[in-house]
This record gives structure tokens, sequence and C-alpha cells, in this order.
């Protein structure tokens, strides 16, 4: 398997580092010119076995985030500077230098789960098609090999191989979703991107697919970056997050010190605002709304919702910081109260 | 006590498939509950996809017809409102919201024009006096009309557009609100500035308020009285810290268990619970 | 408007090149009004010249210049075109909202009447029709003829709009608030089937000036009008490829083959402006 060929002082080395990454949306459009800095300035790791949750709004720029880790950008989206390095059992792999080497690594060591599970199930061919489209020429297996590999994977989370011969619509929406993380899981890749699994699922479908990925993840020791608005999500699935306004990283570090000791006034409210079964105490909002990223506020971007503003925060952008035990980037990080 | 709203064994069925293989799927089978109209409260209707409390919806705003059973409101049978008239004066008293505020405008219409038909259809007022009903409407929202005059919907966020949504459906003064999934589209830090509003509906204007939802945890914050539905059936119902506190039924406990709770430690025993009970069957 | 026109032109080549070529054709028919000789007279010239200083485009075996009958002939199968266009797309929308929108008993009525006319084949009606009209046979009436044939498939493309647009949110919301039907069709509905009307008025014009050339090629129409089907039915008539006049029917070509390029060009860049989703995806909502 491949854990065994890897060797030991590799294992060390975090999977994932991304460095100032800034890529923009850059559109000239009947003498209008927008510039959208969907990803703005944004540095971090992602280490080995570890599920990295990113957790912002709508378009606060976390789908361009993964989008550009992955290497999947498009016009108007370009990346203006900054690198992605993936470190794949000892080989480097930089992502925006040798863009070739990328498109070999996909599927192989770095897979996606995607939301909508039947934009990737071919809703007039069987499920077995799936499988032989996306990650057959990743194996280097016969035919049969491959055939007896796919429903050993699918017993080992659950599911009767017999889903194989079934048309998508015969299959509920929560077996669909468990189908796509078998399908991206299946080469045993060492980095899954989760772009919002369960945002369309019901609630108790929800859970299964949510123990499902964390079995996977756990059995292959593969690093999960999960995408999701939910927080309650990260707060059952993630080892560290990273919370994501306007296109930066304002605060970063291990789940449970997120939560219980939130730097950031953005994340604290996020985490107080959340209802809670058996407590009705009025939970506040905030006011304000995100904001437009062609025209961003100045210095820090939070500020005109921020209850704790200062002039400070009006002009000068804070810088993402070491703490004690994460990064937070606020000019007075960790004097929110948390309700 | 007089009744505001009043549905009776009511149910619903579909028939689905193509030519050769029609069948029926009964969405809700039936419903009874009411509304009293001079203790406004937020009633409401908890379930899955597919559990019926849409089409329960759709049969109170008179979008659908009950296959069997009554839905009143006010007296009147909801079914037979078949002249022009009398559909407007109903939907002068019952007003929706719906689940998507980017869908729910449409977007290439400015959004006053849907707060100026309404002023106009069911007040009668133009002009100045039409102003004067929006910005009103719009200011129990917290907005006012300046913000919103000439606007289209792709420049506002979600959670302004469903607050607009909110002051249109407030303009004619209503008895109640039908809201399905209304924050499932809305942006966290948003999220509960709508549901909120809820709360400042019923306790200052005294309207009643259906609220359709699968989240628990915000039906725990807001409701007065829930039922939940499971494949039509309306398993519980009550008051609503009595039957989210201690439910009776076991699709609504693990309705409850699947609840994550917004605190690691205890999200992750959740989950692992979960794990253990689905790889023991 | 005028805003809108320079902002195409500057910014959006296909619109420019569009532009050019139409505008260049139209001004060339409108030029028809200022001719030397009226456009009916015949053997005023000498006839069969090649295109020489004098008669740049050559003249006709029937002693007509080529350059003028042209200009007449563009002008008049321009105006046959869009009239027929004009006529079906208000058929078309009309029908295909009111079916889409209102369902049930109008849908299939409405439909009923659809299918029928696109079951019936078009050239066997319209000559039936001229042998009916005969003496009387003009081209308002065969522009009606053909924009009584023209509508039905795009009717059902409308309707089909419609029907998706029918279960939006939006459309009911727009229901509790209190529009009428008239308003939620006009309002909300319009906008969206617009594009589906340039595009398929595009469609339609050069479908209509083809049925003209066709049956003015074959004769089936009022022949001493000047139209470009026509002027190829009498260089027909006159045997002009045999004889080597190809300036008679080269020219007419180019023309028409311009004047469609011109049109498509136009249609595709201004339904891109027109759609605010197209233009929001470019800049990246």
């Amino acid at each position: 398997m491949l854990a065994a060929t890897i060797d030991a002082p590799t294992r060390t080395r975090p999977v994932l580092e991304v460095e100032n990454l800034k890529a923009y949306y850059q559109m000239n459009y009947f003498g209008v010119s927008r510039e959208v800095r969907a990803v703005d300035d944004v540095t971090l790791t992602i280490n080995r076995n570890e599920i990295y949750g990113i957790a912002g709004e709508s378009s606060s720029g976390k789908s361009t985030l993964i989008k550009t880790i992955a290497g999947a950008i498009t016009p108007p989206l370009r990346v203006v500077s900054g690198s992605v390095k993936f470190d794949f059992g000892g080989s480097q792999l930089d992502v925006y230098a040798r863009p070739k080497a990328m498109k070999a690594a996909r599927w192989r060591h770095l897979s996606y789960i995607m939301q909508g599970s039947m934009n990737v199930l071919n809703p007039v061919r069987k499920v077995r098609h799936a499988f032989d489209d996306f990650a057959f020429r990743h194996m280097g297996l016969s035919p049969a090999q491959f055939r007896s590999r796919v429903e050993g994977h699918l017993k080992r989370l659950g599911l009767d191989p017999r889903v194989l011969e079934s048309y998508p619509h015969q299959l509920s929406g929560g077996m669909r979703q468990r189908l796509t993380i078998a399908l991206a899981t299946v080469c045993e890749p060492e980095f899954i991107i989760a772009d919002e699994p369960t945002t369309a699922l019901d609630v108790l479908v929800q859970q299964d697919v949510l123990a499902l990925i964390k079995d996977v993840q756990q059995r292959l020791g593969s690093s999960v970056v999960f995408v999701t608005h939910d927080m309650t999500v990260h707060a059952a699935i993630a080892d560290r997050i990273g919370i994501v306004y306007a296109g930066r990283l304002v605060e970063e570090g291990p789940t449970d010190d997120a939560f219980a000791r939130p730097q950031h006034p953005y994340t604290a409210h996020l985490i107080s605002s959340l209802p809670r079964l058996g407590d009705v105490s009025r939970r506040k909002a905030l006011p304000g709304k995100p904001p437009n990223l062609s025209d961003p506020p100045s210095g820090c971007r939070f500020h005109p919702r921020c209850p704790l503003a200062i002039d400070r925060c009006k002009v000068e952008n804070p810088p993402l910081v070491s703490r004690a035990t994460g990064r937070v980037a606020c000019w007075r990080a960790g004097e929110v109260e948390v309700a | 006590m007089s009744v505001l709203l009043e549905l009776q064994s009511v149910t619903k069925t579909f028939s689905i498939g193509g030519f050769f293989d029609r069948s029926k799927l009964q969405a809700v089978k039936g419903a009874t509950f009411a509304l009293d109209d001079t203790r406004p409260e937020i009633f409401t209707i908890v379930g899955e996809s597919g559990s019926g409390k849409t089409t329960i919806a759709r049969m109170i705003l008179g979008n659908e017809t009950p296959t069997t059973g009554t839905i009143r409101f006010m007296g009147e049978d909801v079914s037979q409102l078949r002249s022009r008239r009398r559909r407007l004066a109903f939907m002068a008293r019952v007003q929706p919201i719906f689940q998507n505020p980017f869908e729910a405008f449409n977007p290439l219409t400015t959004l006053d024009y849907y707060l100026y038909s309404t002023a106009r259809r069911f007040l009668g007022v133009r002009g100045a006096a039409a102003d004067e009903a929006l910005d009103k409407a719009l200011n129990h929202v917290g907005l006012s009309l300046a913000e919103v005059k000439g606007r289209y919907s792709h420049e506002l966020s979600g959670g302004q557009l469903q607050r607009i949504a909110v002051a249109r459906a407030l303009i004619p003064g209503p008895k109640l609100i039908v809201a399905d999934e209304p924050v499932s589209m809305v942006d966290a830090s948003l999220r509960m500035s709508i549901v909120n509003l809820f709360r400042t509906l019923r306790d200052d204007l005294g309207v009643s308020i259906i609220y359709i939802t699968h989240d628990l945890a915000t039906a725990y914050y807001i409701s007065d009285r829930v039922i939940i539905m499971h494949k039509g059936d309306v398993i519980e119902a009550g008051e609503a810290r009595a039957v989210l506190d201690n439910p009776q039924q076991a699709y609504s406990l693990a309705l409850k268990n699947a609840v994550l709770p917004p605190d690691p430690t205890a999200a992750r025993l959740a989950l692992e619970r979960r794990r253990s009970a689905v790889s023991a069957v | 408007m005028f805003k809108i026109l320079r902002d195409l032109l500057r910014y959006n080549v296909e619109f420019l090149i569009g532009f050019v070529l139409t505008a260049g054709i139209f001004l060339f028919a409108l030029a028809h009004f200022f001719a030397p000789y009226p456009d009916t007279a015949i053997y005023l010239l000498p006839p069969d010249m090649p295109p020489s200083p004098e008669y740049w485009l050559g003249t006709t075996s029937r002693g007509q210049d080529v350059l003028w009958q042209m200009s007449s002939a563009i002008w008049n199968t321009m105006t046959f075109g869009l009239t027929v266009t004009v006529l079906s797309r208000l058929l078309a929308v009309t029908v295909g909202m009111v079916s889409g929108y209102l369902g049930g008993k109008w849908d299939e009525a409405l439909m009923t009447v659809n299918d029928t006319l696109i079951a019936l084949p078009n050239i066997p009606i319209l000559l039936l029709v001229y042998f009916v009209m005969r003496d009387q046979m003009n081209w308002p009436v065969l522009a009606l003829t053909a924009a009584l044939l023209g509508w039905n498939h795009d009717a059902r493309l409308i309707r089909s709009v419609v029907l998706s647009l029918r279960h939006r949110e939006f459309t009911r919301h727009a229901v509790f608030a209190g529009m009428s039907v008239p308003q939620i069709l006009i309002r909300q509905h319009l906008p969206y089937v617009m594009p589906v009307v340039f595009f398929t008025a595009m469609n339609n014009l050069i479908w209509a000036i083809g049925l003209e050339v066709t049956l003015s090629v074959l004769g089936f129409s009022d022949i001493n009008r000047p139209t470009i089907g026509g002027m190829i039915y009498w260089a027909n008539q006159h045997q002009a490829i045999i004889a080597g006049i190809w300036w008679w029917i080269a020219f007419p070509i180019i023309a028409i083959v311009i004047l469609f390029l011109g049109l498509f060009l136009l249609a595709i860049s201004v339904n891109e402006y027109i759609d605010p989703r197209s233009r929001l995806s470019r800049m990246g909502g």
C-alpha cells in the first residue's frame, strides 16, 4: 500500500503548503473593468492525516480558494502571485510551476468530493461507469483487478457492491453522496477536497456522510480539506479550522480552541450566533452585509460590521500573526467576549 | 376562541410515474391542527425532504388543493376561493415567504416593483401614499425605502433580500405568514436577523407565522408549538419545548440526536455515536 | 440607447462588423429612393452591358441597371422579411406565453392548432394561396400567409421557457404581490422570452427571405416588383448564366449573403448584451 512506500522523514512534511496566494477574477467587459480579489494573500499549510475545515459565507472566496489549490482555475480567474505546493509521497509538486504534473496527480493523489452528487454521476449511465471513467486509468490495474478493488472498497465503506449496477436515479440522495465519497477515495489519495458535501442532504443522512468521511480519512491517513459554511459541521469533523472572510484568512487554529476561545470577532460571532437545542436566549445577529469583493472596505475588511472596530482598523489591514495555538488577523485579537 | 387557520384530516395524494406505471404518492396523510386568532404564535412544521411539509404549506396558500379534508382560513374553505376578488382578499391576509431569496425576486425586475404592486393591489394606494406604506413596512424589518428603491436582487445580500420579502408580505397587514425554509439559503452571519425578525413580528405586530424547517435548532429557538412530520404523517405535535426536549417517537429522537451541537467535544461525540450505531447495523 | 450602441460598437467586434455590414446594405437599399430610373421600367438602357464606369454593376438583358434594380430589390425583400418576422413573432410570443402560463385547456387548444400548422407543408400551402388569389396576389398577402406559417416552432420554444418560469419562486411571489396575469407575463416573463424572440427572429428573417426568394425564383409572386428572388427569376428566364451575364446573378447573391451575415452577427452580440445573466457571468457575479 501507499503508506508503506512513504519513508519516515517525508511523513512529517506538510502535504500542502500555500504561500501568499492571490487569485483574482479580472474582467473587462463593455468598458467596465472589474477586479474581484477572491483570494487575497492566503498562506496556509495542511498536515498529513488531518481534516482542515475552511469556513466562510457565500462569496467569501472559500470556493475560489479550493479551486485555486486544486489548480482548477479558468479565466477570468487568474493566479496573480504566490505558490501552491503539494508533497505527495516525497515528490514535490508545484501546481502553478508545472501544471502538467498536476494533471497526472489528479484523482490518484488528489481527489474531490463534490456537493451535487448528480453532477458527478451521469444520470443515464450505471454507477459502475463512473468508477471506470474517473479511476480506472489512474490505478494501472487489469479490468478484473480493478473491479474487485472497487467492490472491496465499497464493502469497506459499508456499501453493497450491487449498487454498481444501478442507475443514479434509482438511489437515494444519501446513497449517491456516499458513492461519490467512494469514488473519490477508491484510489486512496493523500489529499481530498470536500466542497460542501453535506449541504444539500437531510440531517440524518448528513451525519452518516460525515461519519463516512471521517472513517475513510482515518483508514487512509489522508488529509481532507473540508469546506462548508456550517460551523456545527466543522465542530464535528475538523481538526483545525480556517475562517475566511472577504477573500482573507482571518483566523486559524485547532477546532477546540477556535470554538472555546475565538480570537477574531467574526469567528466569535459565527459561533455565538449558533442556536442550540435547549437554549432560547436571544442570539444577536451581525449588522451589515458581507462585503462586495470587487469593492472591499479599506483596512480590515470586517471593520464595518465589527463591534470592536477602532480607527486603526479602517486604514490598516491587520496581518495574520501567530498566537499560542493558531493565527489571527485582528488588531484587537483576543479582546472579544464570548457569550 | 376564534380560529385563524384550521386543517381537518387533510391528505394530499399525487399520482406519479409515466404512462405505464402510474403509482400514487401520499404526500400528506391526515394532518389536523388549528391556529388561534387571538393568540399569535410561531407554529413550526419540522421534517426532512419528502415529509410533506412543503405540500402542507402549498395547500395552506391555496396553491394545491387537498385530496381529502378541508383547510379553513377564518372560516372560509381555502380550496373554494375561485374568483379573483376572493383570492385577493385571502392573499391580503395570508402571505408567503419563500426559501431562496435570490429566486424569490426576478433578477430582471427592480425589487420595489414587487412592493409597489402589493401596495397598489391590496391597499389601493399609489404615489406618495404607497411610498409611505412601503417605508413603514421596510422599517419593521430594519430597512428603508431609500435603501431598496431602484435596486436589483443581485445588488443585495440574501439576508437583506429575505428581509425585503418579509416587508413585502407585511404591506397588506396579513394575519398569517407561511415561511417555507426561509433561512436555509441565507448566510450564517445574517441568519439570526431573519429568525429574530419572526419573533418581532409575532410580538409587535401580532402576526402568526407558520415556520417550515428541517433545522431543529432554530425551531427550538423560536417556536411556540411544533409538529414533526415523517413521510406524510404528523408523528408528533405539541408545545415546542415539551416536544423537542422529550421526543416520544423513535424518529423524532433520531432527528434530535442528528442535530450537531455547536461545540467540538459534544459534536464529535454525537458523530461517534452515529458511527457506532451505523456499524452495528 | 445611444450609450448602449456606443458601448457595443466600441467593445464588441461582432457587433461592429455586423453593424457595418447591415448598415451598408441598408443604406444601399435606401438609395433606391434616389434612383435615376423607375424600378419597374424595362429596356431603358442598352441590355447586357458588363460592369463598367457607366453602369457599375452592369445592366440586365431587360435593359435595367443592376445597381439600381438591386437597391430596390433588397429594400423590397427586407420589407417582406421584416413584416413576416414581426407578425410571426407577435403570434409566437402571444400563443407561447399564454399557453405556457395558463396551461390546462388553453394550452391544449392552442397547442393543437400549433401542432396542426407544424404538420402542414409550407410551400404547397403558399402555392395554393397563390393559385387562389391569382391577380390579387401582392406582397402583403404573401407576407401574412408566410407569417401564419412561420410562428409555430418558436411558439413551442417560448411555451417551454414560460412553463419553466411558471414554477420559479419569483412567479409565485409575483402572484402573492397581487400582480395580474398580463403584468406577470409582460413584466416578469417577457424579459426571459426576449432573447428567444431575438434569436428566433434571426432565423425567421432568414427563413422568410429564403421563402420569398424561392417563390419568386419559381415565379409565384408579383414578378414585376423587383426583389432578390425576382431578379434571379428574370435572370433565369433570360438564361443569364448560359449567356455569360454573370453580374445579373452574382451581385444579388453577394448582397443577400452580406445581409445574412450582418444580421447574424448583430443578433448574437445584441443577444449577449440584453441577457444580463451572461453579462453577470462574465463579471464573475
